[in-house]
């Protein structure tokens, strides 16, 4: 039994990250009044790229061709420890919030020094627009979920899930700014509007895709792949470490039934919630974006002030 | 038994080095001979010093004083196990630099002399053990005297080039007024206690007044300070550290600024007890703007050494947060959680020695390849130096504080203990630990972001100078000394556990610590907070992504086994590519100049000439100059060069260049002192 959930908790992440991707497009379709993709396209991307030749630019070094494995591997261990479905696993893994943050940077990191390594125009400015945001959302991205480990008493993020499903409502101001903060910082680190567009090839406002432009075939996909790991990553924390009923805390078949479809309707929800930002704000330039995650910043800082 | 030979061992160490200056002097007319005997003997003194201080920290401790025939002088020694734990970490960074010294050196045969260098690196070596040894003050301040000459002398050793003699003279200057800072705060003590002996001095400390307490802080914060290179005190330190020979300045860097830290520590917390709380806001504060300060200015840099020196004080920013952190808790009496900030602070000192010290040396294998310093001149290393490149990147990651390496360890602990002082300390306090925390967060991200621009530019993409493009791999000498550190980085990394044990052995050491256990538990499989807090294992992280990088690398691997991989031309637009097109240092670090433009305070000069002076449509050239205003040089230092010429200005009424009136001055003070003293 405890297997089948583990492997449920390592393969939840990677195999429906392209899906939640689908559905976000697919939102944003309908607002343009399109039809759009089904919602499984990624997975036909994902697959295409896979099954394609590569090529590698002879400028590039063995970084770029490293890069790829290291950032999936970092995806999928992150997935593997943050709470999903169950607090079963409270215990083990790396379920600690600072280890995840800086797991998190080590896989930018990482990304940034491929998108240089082919010494593209492109590339580089990719790179330096990704730190200079990476850098500037830590504060709100590890603050924000301070906040709630100062209420939970800890930085286990799946105590955090379990002390605060069981908060009483009233208490929920300093959370409700503390998501706020988290929004901002979840929007930043995934790539999406008002941060970067990810559907754009526009040299002068891409920061994801402007690092993988060198990228083709089986490594590309990985990176692809990776960013909807990511992507899933943050919806869920959002979804279950703010608000975490439903969540099961026993190894009940029943229970964690309900708690896997309440996982995908509250991920869905935020999904929405994304689409909808998405079709109705513009991109930002990109000197106003510190503004902002000064702003997720000091939320954060609020929220703890309330809770102290 | 132990402690006799830990002894012996600490008088052979320093032997071998006295042995090496002077040998190294007197056979200085041989290039190599004296560039093998210098090193050798550091080599040997380093590892003699690190089998003393081990002995010390799993055994005990020992002291001894010879009297001298000098009025209070006796040089006292006293190893503890603090003094101990410094002395291990200058040994094993001096014996990783002096193996790398023997390769390095070599570039300056004929144009040097070899042999003065080899006496002055001895000499700065034992000068840093006995720093960190000496029990009594003005014993100490010889040594101290020491250590700062001898490593000016390094700072000037190539004389050549009168960037490097500047950058001597700032660092003589400041570190001087540092001295005379130190001395005032020793003699405030003497008068306070009647004694130059730091044990001594602990005895008597209660008899220490509250405001002589306060004014000793500010003495010794502002001259040990200097030393350490806290912001606004910094100025010597990214001019100073880069002048030297590449092993010195990692010496200098991850090592001789942390005196300034053990100081703080052997008075702030040793020899005057009951802290005041107000001691701990102002280092933690001091902590948190140099840490910010430090990693921005390192992001304006474009001289590779010069950005690793702005990194020092970042990481001394660093090691003051669990510092103070740990202050504030002792003012509060909450030892477990004291323990926690100084035990996270030491180990962040050991780690960035170690760090700080494997970058320098890679940097140092690079320009000794490349002849410049210049960030912008280099590119595509990564392909010619292979393995100094794996090592830059190694170093890179660590100080980016990216798991499992070891700045992460320090850096998790460090933040720990200033959320424990969020969680439990006064409210009146809070604030401190808020703002400290917040700036060590932006400290982290930024510092990622600086390293990504250092490595990026350095090692990445295709050569941008004719330098570059010749470049070939280091000598083994050098390899071997990165080697080494690099491996360390990932060791303590993983053994983080036991290394936090030990470290807190040392804390518990100190009178002010004993008697409580820590406010965490550690062992190989993890460091845990009492409190369950939170838990880290550095074991775990690297088993986990080693395991997944395997199984995502082979599942690939199987699947797209039928998949070419062709190799083409990186995408050019449709023009010729060459170097100019890849990202420069500059333009990297642009858009965050510009965000922090409030503090840094950048400047953009644009010259044009124009090809008709009426018809002003068509460049001959048009430079741009980027530059950022140096606002301690405006704000602070001005003001105080202001005085200083004005005061200066009324003491010149009493020159008269008389002899005569000179001698007249000698005795009337000389009587005045007497009458005061009697």
């Amino acid at each position: 039994m405890i297997i089948t959930l583990w492997i449920i908790q390592l393969t939840l992440i990677p195999a429906f990250s392209p899906l939640f991707l689908g559905i976000v497009r697919k939102i944003k379709a309908k607002f343009q009044n399109r039809t759009g993709a089904s919602i499984f396209q990624p997975y036909r991307d994902i697959g295409k790229l896979f099954r394609k030749d590569e090529v590698i630019s002879e400028d590039a070094s063995w970084i770029f061709r490293f890069a790829p494995y290291l950032i999936f591997a970092v995806t999928i261990s992150i997935g593997g420890s943050i709470p999903l479905f169950t607090t079963t696993f409270a215990d083990t893994l790396f379920n600690d919030w600072l280890v995840v943050v800086y797991l998190l940077a080590f896989s930018t990191f990482f990304l940034a020094l491929a998108g240089m390594d082919a010494g593209s125009a492109f590339g580089g400015f990719g790179s330096s627009r990704e730190m200079t945001l990476a850098a500037l959302t830590e504060g709100g991205l590890l603050f924000s979920v301070l906040v709630l480990a100062f209420l939970a008493h800890s930085t286990n993020l799946f105590t955090i899930a379990d002390t605060l499903s069981s908060l009483p409502l009233f208490s929920f101001a300093p959370v409700l700014f503390a998501f706020a903060a988290f929004l901002i910082a979840l929007l930043a680190e995934t790539g999406r509007f008002p941060f970067d567009n990810p559907s754009t090839h526009l040299e002068l406002t891409m920061i994801h895709e402007a690092m993988v432009l060198e990228y083709s075939g089986k490594r590309l996909a990985l990176l692809e792949w990776s960013a909807a790991n990511k992507f899933l990553i943050f919806l869920s924390l959002g979804a279950n470490i703010f608000f975490p009923w439903g969540i099961a805390f026993t190894t009940d078949l029943a229970d964690i039934f309900l708690a896997l479809i309440l996982f995908f309707a509250k991920v869905g929800i935020l999904c929405l919630f994304v689409a909808v930002l998405e079709s109705s704000i513009a991109k930002l330039r990109f000197f106003r974006l510190p503004d902002l995650l000064f702003t997720s910043f000091i939320l954060s800082i609020i929220a703890i002030g309330l809770i102290l | 038994m132990l402690a006799v030979s830990s002894q012996l061992a600490y008088f052979v160490s320093l032997m071998l080095f006295s042995i090496g200056a002077v040998g190294s002097l007197i056979v200085m007319k041989r290039n190599t001979l004296a560039n093998i005997w210098g090193n050798t003997f550091a080599v040997f003194g380093s590892i003699v010093g690190l089998v003393s201080a081990v002995a010390v920290l799993f055994g005990s401790g020992f002291s001894f004083s010879f009297e001298t025939s000098l009025p209070f002088l006796s040089l006292s020694v006293h190893v503890d196990k603090l003094s101990a734990f410094f002395i291990f970490v200058i040994s094993l960074i001096a014996a990783v630099a002096s193996v790398y010294g023997i390769g390095y050196v070599k570039q300056y045969y004929g144009k040097y002399n070899i042999g003065a260098l080899g006496f002055f690196y001895n000499a700065f070596i034992a000068g840093m053990i006995m720093v960190v040894s000496a029990q009594h003050a003005l014993f100490f301040l010889v040594v101290w005297e020491i250590m700062s000459l001898a490593s000016y002398f390094l700072v000037i050793f190539e004389n050549n080039e009168s960037s490097h003699v500047r950058a001597g003279t700032l660092y003589f200057v400041m570190t001087h007024i540092g001295t005379a800072f130190i001395t005032l705060a020793f003699l405030l003590l003497y008068s306070a206690t009647g004694s130059f002996d730091f044990a001594m001095i602990k005895e008597n400390s209660a008899g220490i007044t509250p405001f002589m307490k306060d004014a000793i802080f500010i003495l010794a914060l502002i001259g040990f300070g200097t030393k350490a290179g806290i912001i606004p005190l910094h100025i010597w330190l990214p001019s100073a550290h880069p002048a030297a020979p590449t092993h010195i300045s990692a010496l200098m860097s991850g090592v001789m600024i942390k005196t300034g830290i053990y100081m703080f520590i052997r008075l702030f917390v040793e020899v005057l007890p009951n802290t005041p709380l107000w001691w701990g806001i102002v280092v933690l504060i001091i902590g948190a703007v140099s840490s910010l300060l430090g990693v921005l200015y390192a992001i304006t840099e474009h001289d590779i050494k010069k950005l690793l020196a702005y990194h020092s004080i970042e990481n001394i920013g660093i090691i003051l947060l669990g510092l103070g952190s740990s202050l504030i808790f002792l003012a509060f009496d909450m030892k477990s959680l004291a323990t926690l900030g100084l035990v996270a602070s030491l180990f962040h000192i050991f780690n960035h020695a170690t760090f700080k010290a494997l970058l320098f040396l890679a940097a140092g294998s690079v320009i000794s390849k490349t002849h410049t310093r210049n960030m912008e001149d280099y590119g595509g290393l990564i392909k010619l130096m292979p393995q100094t490149a794996l090592f830059f990147l190694i170093g890179a990651m660590a100080i980016s504080a990216l798991p499992p390496f070891n700045g992460f360890f320090s850096e998790w602990m460090t933040f720990q203990s200033l959320f424990a002082g969020i969680r439990s300390a006064d409210t009146s306090v809070q604030w401190a630990f808020i703002l400290a925390a917040g700036s060590l967060a932006f400290t982290g991200g930024l510092a990622a972001a600086c390293f990504v621009k250092t490595f990026g530019i350095i090692f990445l993409a295709r050569p941008r100078s004719e330098h570059a493009k010749s470049a070939h791999e280091s000598s083994v000498t050098l390899r071997f000394g990165m080697a080494v550190l690099a491996l360390l980085t990932l060791a303590i990394g993983l053994s983080a556990g036991p290394i936090a044990v030990t470290l807190s052995k040392v804390a518990g050491d100190l009178n002010a610590f004993a008697g409580q256990p820590p406010a965490f538990a550690a062992d190989w499989s993890a460091i845990t907070l009492v409190d369950n807090f939170a838990s880290v294992s550095g074991l775990l992280i690297f088993a986990m992504l080693t395991a997944f990088i395997f199984i995502v690398f082979f599942a690939v691997s199987i699947f797209t086994k039928n998949r070419k991989v062709h190799i083409g031309r990186t995408w050019d637009c449709g023009t010729n590519l060459d170097s100019r097109m890849e990202i420069t240092a500059t333009g990297f670090s642009r858009s965050l100049i510009n965000i922090f433009r409030g503090v840094l305070k950048p400047t953009k000069q644009v010259t044009i000439e124009y090809r008709d002076e009426h018809m002003r449509y068509f460049h001959v050239t048009k430079t741009v100059e980027f530059g950022i205003r140096d606002i301690y040089q405006n704000y602070f230092y001005e003001l105080i060069q202001l005085l200083v010429a004005k005061i200066s200005e009324q003491m010149r009424r009493m020159q008269s260049g008389n002899v005569n009136v000179y001698v007249a001055y000698i005795i009337v003070a000389l009587i005045t002192l007497l009458v005061i003293m009697k």
